[in-house]
């Protein structure tokens, strides 16, 4: 417990990184950097659960087993990523997301 | 006494059918033709024994009673309706039972030489044992809905088999009007079971057949168009019946059935299948003679001696030797048909009865033999037509014997088998009216007339120059041609005079005895004999008499060498009138509502596709943008509410 | 104090540096800056006592996919390569969005009265250890499974497709 800190402050700070986390995703062009707002949107929901977890739910562990989840997700989720992205741009000769439209056609 | 082993008479051709259909096809020849041939083999020799039982051991007091072998309950829908499969033994379905192996045997025997190096030998097995297997259970079915069940998968098989060159349009044609035609005509006899099961609660034969006089009026007391309902329901499975057996005005698909391999026209459409119709009346005779004082039975009559003079008027002036012989068997049909409407039903009225059971057993041999010859024909000449054939004796010594003895059979010649059943016949046609026995009597001469036109053109009228010379068929195919004609001349003599039908088949089960009444016999012996002198007259030699005829006919012949139109009032009827009259209404509703509806829908999306497509614009984070906007706005809004 | 103290300095690192992540025009760069922004993480877990926590974040975040991340961008960037920047209407369109989001969420979360715990329980490694290969009661063992094969399935993926040769 922090003197004078509050549930409230914790999770306004992992909201407001989730939406910077969102408003880089639509901004950027670059996979890579898409990339790391994903995983700055992740890592919003995991601090998340842990702070549910220690200010409203001590008792149990649920919370952090989550979090645990969602770190392990996230890893798998960038190791192909970054596959992808590579491939991608062995493909390409580059790693602009406007180029990926073309498989649409 | 244990009938149970009956089931087998059926169950061995379908494991037949089983073993050649999923791993005998591709075997190498004769391998699936011997695999039919025992499965046909097994069920000939409990059909055998089956028949001795019945009539020799069980029923040596001549009574007759009919057998329930095997009974099971197939399918349950509710208390009342529940559908059984069994077997039924009773004088004719034993005896149906010894013509379907015996025939259906020999053409097995016969195709093993026929079908030698044709591709789908295999095919040909597979299709030949299913049809067995469906003809078997037709005749020993136990009640309606069976012998209904059967009935489509005869109908099935004798698709298959008209359709077996299927590289042949007019093959495909053939089999597509042979199951159209036949399917149209089971639609009928569908409706009919569902009348009379409807009103009688039963599906059962026995059950049926047993209702009194008064039983049956007061199931059928209601009443419709002048019938009452079960009249009706019987005029409705004879339709079905006619569409089988090919009765006039229902017959057109028999001719162009004979595109089906030759051995399959001696079975199917000659000797079984096509007496499906005359089984289906005479299982049910009881009931036809009961219901309404028997006005289904003058209706199956007038069909019957309509269909027989008019077939026969036909096959005078047919050129392709199967179709004389189709038309041939539709004429003799309509006179199993002729004699089961003219039948009474005690004691020695029921004459017409026992005479079309008998015709029709004397029949199976004698025109399966006639199609059997043709095919050997057929084998020795690449040809159907007569107008290619001639003095052919020489070339093929056992065809001409068994084809010369199978005619004489077939015109009424004493005492070949089918003078005996076609002056039983003719008897009892006059015992009911003096008009049916002068019409029997003219198809009678047209028969012999028509026989030995064909006879005579093909094994004698000239010597002609064959590109390869005919030669006679192998012994696969002689041996079942030279049983059948030991049958043809045989089978009238002894089932007449030694084991008499009239003591083993009658609508009572009482026997009675036949006679020939010699003033009869006499008429048809001497028209008969008349018949053969003018084909004699016009075919022996090579000359133009035939043609002279021909001409004096004029019209007449006109329209019998055209099968009097019918097949083109059928095509006038359901292309111009269904088609063009009174489907036009619906077609303009069809292509201007329907169609137009689902086009406007279709117009409709592909436009609204076009202009949405933009949005589609395969960028990811366009997407992303409009999920995010939405959860907000979707957020925002339940917040509004829901802290309001 | 000193915490309070601590939770505003990672609070405003964490919200600077995550800004920077999705704004450099830098691949490398907004790269570190993520790594900032985790590391701020991990410190929060620090000082709310959830040291286990914070030690995976530390290694499997910062650690683990963090280098990857930078293995990526080498592979893929030329050094002083800058990345374009997004059109203005699309910058406009996004910060708008992302501030209304945030502005309704923080609303929310202040309009609602939480019933924070009074206990201050820290957390036992062996518990959760526990916990996950339980099958009982709080037994996590069948998620625990499910994403060891899926952590398989995606290396195996990672493999075959970066694998993948091209003929030229």
């Amino acid at each position: 417990m922090i003197q004078g800190i509050g549930v409230t402050d914790f999770f306004i700070i992992s909201t407001l990184m989730f939406f910077i986390g969102v408003y880089g995703f639509i901004t950027r062009k670059n996979l890579i950097t898409i990339l790391i707002a994903i995983e700055l949107i992740l890592n919003a929901v995991a601090i998340n659960f842990v702070i549910i977890n220690k200010y409203l739910y001590p008792e149990g562990l649920h919370g952090q087993i989550f979090s645990i989840f969602i770190i392990a997700v996230a890893a798998a989720e960038v190791a192909i990523a970054i596959a992808i992205v590579i491939d991608f741009y062995r493909t390409n000769k580059s790693v602009n997301v406007d180029e990926s439209e073309m498989m649409k056609y | 006494m244990d009938w149970s082993y009956t089931i087998w008479i059926p169950l061995l051709p379908l494991i037949g059918f089983l073993i050649i259909g999923f791993v005998g096809r591709k075997l190498p020849y004769p391998i699936p033709g011997l695999i039919g041939i025992t499965g046909i083999f097994g069920a000939l020799v409990l059909s055998y024994i089956t028949a001795y039982k019945y009539f020799f051991v069980v029923n040596a007091d001549m009574t007759f009673e009919p057998i329930k072998a095997v009974e099971t309950l197939w399918m349950t829908f509710s208390d009342k309706l529940h559908f059984n499969m069994g077997v039924l033994l009773d004088p004719i379905s034993v005896m149906m039972l010894v013509v379907v192996t015996t025939v259906s045997f020999l053409v097995h025997l016969y195709s093993l030489g026929y079908m030698k190096g044709d591709p789908g030998f295999g095919r040909f097995f597979t299709f030949l044992s299913l049809f067995t297997f469906s003809m078997l259970g037709l005749v020993i079915a136990t009640n309606l809905f069976q012998i209904y069940f059967f009935w489509e998968l005869v109908g099935v098989s004798s698709y298959l088999l008209i359709g077996f060159y299927y590289e042949k349009p007019s093959a495909i044609l053939a089999s597509k009007k042979a199951f159209i035609v036949t399917r149209f005509a089971d639609f009928f006899f569908l409706i009919g079971i569902l009348v009379i099961s409807y009103y009688t609660e039963t599906f059962d034969f026995l059950t049926l057949n047993g209702m009194s006089e008064s039983a049956l009026a007061s199931a059928g007391s209601t009443s419709f168009m002048g019938m009452s309902v079960l009249a009706l329901g019987l005029t409705l499975a004879f339709v079905g019946g006619a569409g089988k057996s090919a009765m006039f005005p229902l017959h057109i698909w028999l001719p162009d059935a004979m595109e089906g391999p030759t051995p399959v026209s001696a079975l199917i459409h000659a000797a079984t299948m096509v007496v499906a119709g005359v089984f289906l009346v005479a299982r049910l005779f009881p009931m036809y003679y009961h219901v309404d004082g028997g006005i289904v039975l003058s209706i199956i009559a007038f069909v019957g001696a309509s269909s027989s003079l008019i077939a026969a008027i036909i096959a005078t002036t047919q050129m392709d030797i199967k179709r004389v012989l189709a038309f041939s068997t539709m004429s003799q049909i309509g006179y199993m048909m002729l004699s089961l409407g003219v039948s009474g039903y005690d004691g020695h009225h029921g004459l017409g009865y026992t005479a079309s059971m008998f015709h029709l057993f004397t029949h199976a041999f004698f025109k399966s033999l006639l199609f059997l010859a043709a095919g050997s024909i057929i084998h020795a000449v690449h040809s159907n037509y007569m107008t290619k054939m001639g003095g052919l004796r020489k070339h093929l010594p056992i065809t001409h014997i068994t084809f010369l003895l199978a005619s004489l059979a077939i015109s009424g010649i004493y005492p070949f088998a089918g003078f005996f059943s076609k002056d039983a016949i003719l008897d009892a046609a006059h015992m009911h009216s003096p008009i049916y026995f002068w019409i029997g009597w003219f198809v009678a001469g047209l028969t012999a007339f028509y026989m030995f036109r064909l006879y005579f053109r093909i094994f004698w009228y000239e010597d002609r120059e064959y590109h390869h010379t005919p030669h006679e068929s192998p012994l696969t195919m002689t041996v079942p041609l030279m049983i059948l004609a030991l049958l043809s001349v045989v089978s009238g003599f002894i089932f007449f005079y030694i084991l008499p039908f009239g003591t083993y088949i009658t609508p009572t089960g009482e026997e009675f005895h036949m006679h020939i009444d010699w003033t009869l016999a006499g008429l048809s012996l001497a028209i008969a004999v008349v018949g053969i002198f003018i084909a004699w007259f016009m075919y022996f030699k090579k000359n133009n008499k035939a043609e002279k005829v021909a001409n004096s006919f004029g019209m007449l012949y006109k329209w019998a060498y055209n099968k009097f139109y019918i097949d083109e009032i059928y095509m006038f009827v359901t292309k111009k009138i269904m088609f063009g009259v009174v489907s036009a209404g619906w077609m303009w509703f069809d292509t201007k509502i329907v169609d137009g509806s689902m086009n406007l829908i279709g117009n409709t999306t592909v436009k609204t596709s076009y202009a949405i497509k933009k949005l589609q614009s395969g960028k990811m984070q366009d997407y992303v943008l409009a999920v995010v906007v939405g959860a907000v706005a979707l957020g925002a809004i339940f917040i509004y509410i829901w802290t309001r | 104090m000193g915490a309070q103290i601590m939770f505003y300095i990672l609070a405003t690192v964490i919200v600077v540096f995550s800004f920077l992540a999705v704004t450099s025009r830098k691949v490398m760069r907004a790269t570190v800056y993520l790594l900032f922004v985790l590391l701020a993480t991990a410190g929060l877990y620090f000082i709310i006592d959830y040291n286990f926590m914070a030690g995976i974040q530390l290694i499997v975040y910062a650690g683990g996919i963090v280098a990857l991340i930078v293995f990526a961008v080498m592979l893929t960037e030329k050094i002083g390569d800058k990345i374009e920047s997004p059109s203005n209407m699309q910058m406009i369109l996004a910060g708008l969005i992302s501030i209304a989001g945030a502005g309704v969420t923080i609303s929310v979360l202040l309009g609602h009265d939480f019933k924070q715990s009074t206990q201050n329980i820290g957390q036992n490694v062996a518990t959760i250890g526990e916990n996950l290969l339980n099958y009982g009661k709080d037994g996590y063992v069948l998620p625990f499974e499910v994403v060891s094969i899926l952590l398989l399935a995606s290396m195996i993926a990672a493999i075959v497709v970066a694998k993948r040769k091209f003929e030229n």
